[in-house]
């Protein structure tokens, strides 16, 4: 893997090229659906839905036409291990896209291409084109007969939403990039009113090598909820920031000391939109089931100020709310505007207590993810750092 | 055949349309059912209903504000969450269909002070004043205020404008300020009107709802039907309102102001006084125009049946030189020209399809021109002190009244639209309590009117009239029977679009009122009538595509067109609220009063014939008519220009 930082090959690295999905086709449909189920594998973007019920659900519906999404708008601060996956290991994420494609029976597969990473696209459409060439694209895939499927790229247009599935579907239709409500899932009316698959980058690729190693290896690493490995993108204020390859349930310490970082006074876990983790609660695990992430890991140094942070990841939302539900689209300026008086230390503790309840209310009442999630950041440093925020109280507005 | 044209075939995103939950009807329905704890309460309903209908059902009111029964759903502002046993975040009711028993909670804690800070949020943004808004008393975001108690602006309530006011229109006005972004006039207009002239814009805090480039309303692809302020639930939308004008032009001794009536007000202004829906005003109205200062009350009916005479000659003509003469280009369908938003959809999306629509003007214009000229000398006024109103529950004929053409008499024929919502507020405001009023007539000498006039007011009526007229003037037999008691029922409800066919089995005498245009009506003998009515513009797109597919419609000979879903009757000049129900309890009043009427027929209007005696003395379509009665119009086409 091409990072200067990292120690050690990554898994991907030591995968034989087409064994995957060789031993997917060589496999019943049910018999694949079975085996990625059983690597209890969990969606790597970081919602972390079961992959193998995903694809259960996709293939049970009845349609002639199916989708295999692979969603690499990835646009979550602080997070670039797509960007690294798609330039040294296309091939694993193609393959596995392919292999969801036999699963659900579907002949389409989209890469959807985040904008700001068309200069991926030539390299991208050469590994495509090589897949064609070799048969691992097209009629009869890999010698399987009657197994069709190919691949497209689209491009986003750098909408931090798209990277939901819903409004990434809708951006693929050709309208604004905005998450529809749920239910229906994709796996039922996903594109084009047809049933989909919408997977990251990197599920792709653990699929592909799950088909080579066996969901028993898979299995066997990480904690009991989550399974396997996962790709880290760390940043920030660290020695050797970039891609690490870790085991799911490792500690919050136990990271930083592999990446340098273990005098950081609180860590940024998930993105923009993930928790505030500060150096008090560093034994928590990395896992769906304790502090979760799509791969973001952004470190801040004793030096950091904590409103500052607070205040870049709001303005992040406030621009990139789609601007379709009230509590993301408006609530997001008020949190802001919360911490622009905090700032100047005019912020009240009454009116603090009234913006964290906001925050409360757009975790639960927005329509999607990003509106859910947005005022994960802002709560949790209002949370851990109460005495530095209100530390700079020179007289009240509010 | 209508019927696959009836389905679906809307340009709205897949996220809505895959969601519109027909409304559903416990009775006879077959099919799974799922079980439902409302509040401690079970609700057994069809799968697929939303909790939010569920709820209703239980009589649980749950708060909404960008649902609306005419729209696709949305769920995006929130407001109708309920908290569901089991799952993290609350749910928005009215787009959450049920697939499963699901125990549900509609005002826990979490839920009521999410909504309160949602109907925070909108006010933070929502500048002005309820008791300086057009909508108070009738706005929605005032009622969801008061619901939830709100007593202070928690986030803050802007205290200047960010938006100029669009003014351009002169039938819509457009004060983003107000708007909360519920998108319920772009998915009126993208969805329901197929118009899309409306969109969202931006994001995040940036988002507005805006025209193509953000031009001029008067400068984009909008055809002013009005529906867009029918569904707005606050003060963004209203209609361009000329009450000062006209209270100004009542005011001075020197004008003399007439005003005539269209049909579906009458059926619908009840709903400003608080009346239910279906409950007309037509002979109290007049009363209370009276009594506000105009001067004549006139049955805009008057001018719809001169509209079946001048309108069917036309297409008798245009079917005579198909079958019978067979010379130069025949445009057919005709198509109706009286409602002034299809018209200019036409404009806009068809131009191509001019030559198709009737050269009519609209009653409105018709009977503006009428009184500027034949009314002004019978009554030895000079047309310049005469001040037209027109009473209508349109938006677009304001636009229409302003069209440069619409100039025959020598003045502008029509000077002022006046919506439905309009009028009553100039009765609030003359302190007339209208339900309560006594009735009175219709002005002369154009006061007799038919009940073919009056079913003009709703889908199917133009046609209705026009076949009524068609089969006793060329059949020579009447209506009756065919139809029992003239109603000709397959061309009246709700469908979207409808169709009839009527075979001539043989001809009377060309009556003499038409005798300088047709011999004999021997081209028509055996021919097959085929006419279609379609009503809201997306229905019209369905047919035009159709048409220009060489479909089953392009084989009609007329097709009645209206701009609104429903006709006038759901026109956006009528009373807010507006739903399916609410125009079928109107339409149900407008066909009241067509079977009250002692004359039902256009052909048999006294009135109409005397004008004819008196003033069209050249009949239908001559040459008088064609200068004061007919129009041209403009191909506007769909690009414009940056």
């Amino acid at each position: 893997m091409i990072t200067p930082n990292h120690k050690a090959p990554l898994t991907f690295a030591t995968i034989e090229p087409d064994a995957g999905l060789k031993a997917a086709l060589a496999k019943p449909r049910v018999d694949l659906i079975a085996e990625i189920t059983a690597s209890q594998l969990k969606g790597r973007g970081g919602a972390g839905f079961p992959t193998g019920v995903k694809w259960n659900l996709a293939a049970a519906a009845q349609a002639d036409t199916k989708y295999v999404i692979c969603n690499a708008d990835e646009g979550e601060p602080g997070t670039f291990k797509d960007r690294v996956l798609l330039s040294d290991h296309a091939d694993l994420v193609f393959e596995g896209m392919t292999i969801g494609g036999y699963a659900i029976g579907s002949k389409i597969g989209i890469l959807y291409l985040r904008g700001e990473y068309t200069y991926l696209r030539a390299h991208l459409d050469a590994v495509l084109a090589a897949r064609r060439a070799k048969g691992l694209l097209g009629k009869n895939v890999a010698g399987k007969q009657g197994f069709e499927f190919d691949i497209q790229i689209r491009m986003g247009s750098g909408a931090y939403v798209c990277g939901e599935e819903t409004a990434l579907i809708e951006s693929l239709e050709g309208h604004r990039g905005e998450p529809r409500n749920r239910p229906p899932f994709p796996v039922d009316t996903g594109l084009n009113k047809l049933p989909s698959v919408v997977n990251n980058v990197e599920t792709f690729a653990w699929v592909t090598s799950i088909l080579v190693k066996g969901s028993a290896w898979f299995k066997a690493i990480g904690t009991q909820r989550s399974t396997g490995l996962k790709i880290f993108s760390v940043s920030g204020d660290c020695k050797q920031p970039g891609i690490y390859e870790f085991p799911m349930g490792i500690t919050v310490a136990k990271m930083l000391e592999a990446v340098g970082g273990s005098d950081a006074k609180a860590v940024q876990i998930g993105g923009a939109s993930g928790h505030c983790v500060p150096a008090s609660e560093f034994g928590r695990v990395i896992a769906f089931e304790d502090v979760s992430t799509g791969g973001s890991v952004i470190v801040f140094g004793a030096h950091r100020d904590m409103l500052h942070v607070a205040k870049n990841f709001l303005e992040f939302f406030v621009e990139e709310s789609c601007g379709q539900c009230t509590p993301c689209r408006d609530g997001n300026p008020k949190l802001l505007g919360g911490v622009e008086l905090l700032e100047q230390g005019r912020c009240s503790m009454r009116y603090l207590n009234e913006l964290s309840s906001l925050g409360e209310t757009m975790q639960i009442a927005s329509k999607c993810g990003l509106g859910q999630s947005a005022p994960n950041a802002f709560l949790s440093i209002v949370k851990h750092f109460k005495d530095e925020l209100m530390g700079r109280t020179q007289g009240e507005a509010h | 055949m209508a019927d696959n044209l009836n389905d679906s075939t809307s340009r709205a995103p897949v996220s809505q349309t895959g969601h519109v939950i027909p409304p559903v009807d416990d009775e006879g329905m077959i099919g799974a059912r799922v079980t439902l704890t409302i509040d401690g309460q079970e609700v057994k309903v069809p799968l697929g209903t939303t909790i939010h209908d569920a709820a209703k059902r239980a009589g649980i009111h749950i708060p909404t504000l960008c649902a609306h029964p005419d729209l696709c759903m949305a769920g995006l502002c929130r407001v109708c969450v309920v908290e569901v046993e089991g799952m993290r975040t609350l749910q928005a009711s009215c787009a959450y269909p049920v697939s499963q028993p699901m125990k549900i909670h509609t005002h826990t804690r979490k839920v009521r002070q999410a909504r309160r800070h949602i109907i925070d949020l909108m006010l933070s943004h929502h500048y002005g004043e309820c008791y300086a808004c057009g909508r108070n008393n009738n706005c929605e975001l005032q009622t969801l205020a008061k619901e939830y108690g709100v007593d202070f602006f928690r986030f803050g309530h802007p205290d200047k404008p960010m938006y100029a006011k669009d003014e351009s229109s002169h039938s819509v006005i457009r004060d983003m300020n107000k708007c909360v972004l519920c998108r319920r006039c772009v998915r009126t207009c993208i969805d329901l009107q197929e118009v899309g002239c409306l969109e969202a814009v931006d994001r995040g805090d940036k988002t507005k709802i805006a025209t193509f480039m953000d031009k001029p309303l008067a400068d984009v692809v909008c055809i002013n039907c009005g529906q867009c302020i029918n569904r707005c639930p606050t003060g963004a939308l209203r209609a361009n309102d000329p009450t000062d004008e006209i209270w100004a032009a009542i005011d001075d001794p020197k004008k003399h102001v007439v005003i005539q009536t269209a049909p579906a007000p009458r059926a619908a202004i009840g709903e400003c006084f608080g009346l239910e829906p279906g409950h007309p005003l037509t002979f109290e109205l007049n009363t209370a125009m009276k009594l506000c200062g105009f001067d004549k009350v006139f049955d805009t009916n008057f001018t719809a049946d001169l509209t079946i005479f001048e309108e069917g000659a036309e297409l008798l003509l245009r079917l005579q030189d198909a079958l019978k003469t067979k010379k130069g280009p025949v445009f057919l369908p005709q198509f109706t020209s009286c409602s002034p938003g299809w018209v200019k959809y036409l404009e806009h999306f068809y131009p191509e399809y001019i030559p198709n629509l009737s050269s009519a003007k609209s009653p409105q214009q018709m009977f503006g021109a009428v009184i500027k000229t034949y009314y002004a000398q019978l009554n030895n006024l000079d047309p310049k002190d005469i001040v037209t109103v027109a009473l209508m529950p349109c938006s677009a004929k304001k636009f229409e009244c302003n069209r440069p053409e619409m100039t025959d008499s020598g003045f502008k024929d029509v000077d002022y639209g006046l919506t439905t919502r309009e009028l009553a507020k100039m009765i609030q405001e003359a302190g007339i309590d209208l339900p309560k009023m006594a009735k009175s007539d219709f002005d002369s000498p154009f006061g007799s009117a038919t009940g073919s006039g009056v079913i003009f007011g709703t889908t199917g009526g133009v046609m209705e009239a026009a076949l009524r007229t068609v089969i006793e003037l060329v059949v020579g037999i009447k209506v009756e029977n065919l139809f029992d008691h003239a109603d000709i029922i397959p061309l009246r409800g709700m469908d979207g679009i409808k169709y009839v066919e009527l075979t001539i089995p043989s001809v009377g005498e060309v009556p003499a009122i038409l005798k300088p245009l047709f011999e004999s009506w021997d081209f028509l003998k055996g021919v097959t009538v085929k006419v279609a009515v379609a009503h809201g513009t997306a229905n019209a797109h369905k047919v035009m595509e159709d048409l220009k597919n060489g479909g089953p419609l392009s084989q009609c000979h007329f097709i009645e067109f209206m701009g609104c879903p429903g006709g006038c009757i759901g026109g956006g000049g009528q009373p807010i609220p507006t739903s399916q129900e609410i125009r079928e309890a109107r339409a149900k009043a407008i066909y009241a009063e067509d079977s009250a009427y002692p004359i039902r027929k256009s052909h048999e209007n006294p009135a109409v014939l005397e004008l004819y005696t008196k003033f069209l003395t050249e009949g239908p379509c001559g040459h008088k008519s064609h200068k004061l009665l007919h129009t041209h119009y403009t191909p506007r086409g769909k690009y414009i220009a940056e």
